[in-house]
């Protein structure tokens, strides 16, 4: 997660590793991965268009840009996942209810549901 | 805050999953085109891109002056691809060319992989526009006043990725040895390259 000082943000992963090792973590969870993958899956099918995607990016990044927020709560995949629900939406792939009956079929899975 | 569900799944990796499952279900996706995808980020394209271009570049003065005029053919003259349209800015002593994205992330993916997460914090996109020296600084990256800096803001569109300056005292070193001096973070333009005896 990141951290509420910038300068505390910036010096953390200020010096980078050598370029040969594709950066550090990128990701901070499986999760995060999952959804990039699948945006970028549906992209690369030229199922939208990139441009249509970051308006709704930028404005999720936005609204939280503007409100008091302290910055350890700041996660950017957080908004991705806002983004990219809206969009999906909007292409009628994904229809909000349905993806919340989804995930509350989901989160009634019994104990132990090692997924 | 993050929500937690009571099997100390977060809300958001549930919401994912849901998500994936009903866009495989609608043939939308599928997860082995999920899978390449993250793999070709994660692993396949990297700051090596823009690191072999700026290399080339340190030692050849005509591909430099290409590099600057049309990043993309550069790239494709080294057998790389680069999807996004990117403008290289070249890093002297009396300018210092330095990229961010302050509306979302925006970022040359093809030739420096994906973006650090500083990059995409809040507090490096409203800051680094309206003191950029003060935020290199904090980064490690103190400039002299006589060089001026340049902050970009990258958009979907164009996309920016800086050639640093070659350090002092590494006439003698090959361009694989050169390679290694660049670091993401000089591309950037946070950092500058240092030759290894410099630490």
């Amino acid at each position: 997660m990141d951290n509420n000082n910038p300068s505390e943000i910036l010096d953390q992963n200020g010096p980078a590793a050598p370029p040969r090792i594709n950066g550090e973590l990128v990701f901070e969870s499986p999760w995060e991965s999952r959804l990039f993958g699948l945006t970028m899956s549906l992209h690369e099918a030229g199922l939208f268009d990139w441009a249509e995607f970051r308006r709704l990016l930028i404005e999720e990044i936005g609204i939280w840009d503007v409100e008091e927020h302290p910055e350890e709560d700041w996660n950017y995949y957080e908004h991705w996942a806002a983004a990219f629900e809206k969009l999906l939406a909007k292409k009628n792939f994904c229809a909000p209810a349905e993806l919340d009956g989804r995930v509350a079929a989901f989160s009634s899975r019994p104990h132990g549901h090692n997924h | 805050m993050t929500l937690i569900h009571e099997h100390g799944v977060p809300e958001i990796a549930l919401r994912v999953e849901a998500l994936e499952s009903l866009l495989i279900e609608k043939g939308l996706v599928s997860p082995a085109a999920v899978d390449a995808v993250i793999k070709y980020f994660e692993q396949d394209v990297g700051p090596l891109n823009g690191a072999t271009a700026v290399a080339r570049a340190w030692l050849d003065p005509d591909y430099k002056a290409r590099l600057l005029e049309d990043a993309s053919s550069a790239f494709a003259e080294l057998g790389i691809t680069v999807r996004d349209n990117i403008i290289a800015l070249e890093n002297t002593t009396e300018e210092h060319n330095v990229v961010v994205c302050t509306l979302c992330s925006c970022y040359p993916w093809s030739v420096l992989g994906l973006p650090p997460t500083w990059y995409k914090a809040p507090a490096y996109r409203s800051r680094v526009v309206r003191e950029p020296r003060k935020v290199l600084a904090e980064m490690g990256l103190e400039l002299p006043e006589s060089t001026a800096i340049r902050v970009w803001d990258s958009s979907a569109e164009i996309r920016y990725m800086v050639v640093p300056k070659r350090p002092d005292r590494t006439g003698l070193m090959t361009e694989d040895e050169l390679q290694a001096l660049v670091t993401r973070d000089s591309m950037i333009g946070v950092a500058q390259t240092t030759a290894p005896d410099a630490k």
